[in-house]
């Protein structure tokens, strides 16, 4: 009886020994997905959006499931992030949205969001042009480098992931811990006349 | 293209004379440590079973022996390093007046090239490749775009690193005809391996006559297939990255292609130069290299083509 005791108390204290190795690598794992690197896009996460969602209100179903699918794919991935940030220079969007702080286009760190602040929203403003400047890049980039550029663009407003987000910037960065992290967006307020 | 052994530049010429000079001297030395070794293993064992007595000679001859064995090891290192001392002197006072001066970019995985005229009209810019005269002075400028890559042609001169934000510089003095690979020797990422460069060294008139061709246009195409090739490129992605002198496509992030049709191969020494494997690498850049910042432009077989047969006419 008492041998059965002592090999009961020896097998709980390795098995709490065990426990945080078993942790440990369960979070490790989590993270296994980060840099997935697929150089051709997988099927279905290289197509456009559904064009109603251009405006900020959703229709729901298909839409919806894409956008999860495509904030999926590009925005939990550090590479396709990478990938957008160097982009985001060699195409020259700083030469007017400087590095996401705003120049002559709007700043893109901040909640505010003309047209539209999720990742299909933003894919169809790359691709359509929008008025007052925006050009079209639509059969000028490839799609899938649109969605990599699409994601940097909403990482800049501390959307996505932080374990997958760009760090170490040289310019100005958005402290999105301070931000709101991950809410749903809402579209730009109109200013409100009763202050 | 010759065998990466032979020293075929100035500079290349005095670091293999200092490598030869140390591997005689190392290689002597090692055959005279190993051989007293040898002999005193011997001597001991022919004595084994006698009594070791010194004789006041045998001291004496010692002694001798070992201020020679000293002054041995010090002429030799001395020699070393007074011969590594000339041979870096040497090697900064070769092709100090410089006739030629280039400017080697290095991206992830290619390499830049531009001839850096004081008349802005006659630069040139061209991709993975460098032609040079036999016996010029030349000097290059070495930068980064993306991370560290290392400029490294055996055959003229030793490794030296781009560094992202700094400028390098490595003189060049090629003594003979030929063609010399030039490699990255600083691992830069996925396509490291596939980030290769030609150097060819050709006479002052075959140089000259280059130059003249890289300071032109290529002829806009005749046939329908390369026009209709000319309007592909024109009006899809491949002129948000690449330049074609003489026409509208004019962006620096991708390699120039105004004369790439006359360069010996295609993604940095990834392929042969010819329509097979050009129709190949335009269709599917990832299959052939897997990271490469040539992303897949969907378009249709006869696009393709005639993309293909357009850039072909690029001589």
């Amino acid at each position: 009886m008492r041998r059965a005791t002592g090999y009961g108390r020896r097998a709980t204290v390795r098995s709490r020994s065990l426990l945080p190795v078993a942790v440990a690598t369960v979070v490790a794992l989590a993270a296994c997905h980060r840099e997935n690197r697929h150089f051709t896009a997988p099927p279905g996460t290289e197509l456009s959006p559904p064009q109603q969602s251009m405006s900020g209100l959703v229709a729901g179903g298909e839409s919806v499931e894409f956008r999860k699918q495509q904030g999926k794919e590009y925005e939990g991935n550090a590479y396709h992030m990478g990938e957008g940030k160097r982009l985001f220079q060699w195409f020259n969007c700083s030469g007017c949205h400087a590095n996401g702080g705003g120049g002559s286009g709007p700043a893109l760190m901040d909640d505010r969001w003309i047209y539209g602040g999720e990742i299909d929203e933003i894919y169809l403003t790359i691709v359509q042009g929008r008025p007052n400047g925006m050009p079209a890049f639509g059969g000028k980039i490839p799609s899938q480098q649109i969605w990599q550029l699409a994601a940097y663009v909403r990482s800049m407003g501390g959307h996505g992931p932080k374990s997958a987000r760009p760090g170490r910037d040289d310019h100005m960065q958005r402290d999105s811990e301070q931000g709101r992290r991950d809410q749903p967006i809402n579209p730009a307020a109109p200013p409100s006349s009763t202050d | 293209m010759h065998s990466i052994g032979e020293a075929m530049g100035v500079h290349a010429q005095h670091i293999d004379a200092l490598w030869h000079a140390m591997l005689w001297v190392c290689g002597i030395m090692y055959v005279l440590v190993l051989g007293f070794l040898g002999l005193a293993i011997l001597r001991r064992g022919r004595r084994r079973d006698e009594r070791e007595v010194v004789h006041a000679q045998d001291e004496r001859g010692l002694s001798m022996t070992l201020v020679a064995w000293t002054g041995l090891i010090v002429a030799g290192l001395f020699g070393l390093t007074l011969f590594s001392y000339f041979t870096d002197r040497a090697l900064v006072q070769a092709a100090s007046q410089p006739q030629i001066n280039l400017k080697i970019t290095g991206y992830q995985w290619w390499w830049q090239v531009e001839y850096v005229d004081p008349d802005p009209s006659r630069s040139v810019k061209t991709a993975n490749e460098i032609h040079l005269p036999v016996g010029a002075q030349v000097s290059a400028t070495l930068a980064s775009q993306d991370v560290i890559h290392s400029f490294w042609v055996p055959n003229l001169h030793g490794k030296q690193d781009l560094i992202p934000g700094r400028d390098n510089d490595i003189r060049l003095q090629p003594t003979q005809a030929g063609t010399y690979l030039g490699i990255c020797a600083e691992f830069c990422g996925l396509q490291h391996s596939k980030m290769h460069l030609d150097v060819i060294v050709e006479s002052q008139e075959a140089y000259n006559a280059w130059y003249e061709r890289q300071l032109q246009s290529a002829p806009p195409p005749t046939e329908p297939l390369a026009q209709r090739g000319q309007q592909v490129f024109m009006s899809s992605a491949c002129n948000m990255c690449h330049a074609i002198s003489g026409t509208d496509a004019s962006a620096s992030v991708g390699p120039d292609l105004s004369h790439v049709a006359s360069r010996r191969s295609l993604a940095a020494g990834a392929l042969p130069n010819d329509a097979d494997s050009l129709f190949a690498w335009i269709s599917n850049p990832q299959a052939i290299k897997p990271g490469s910042r040539m992303p897949i432009v969907p378009l249709s077989e006869h696009d393709l083509e005639a993309l293909t047969a357009y850039l072909r006419t690029l001589q």
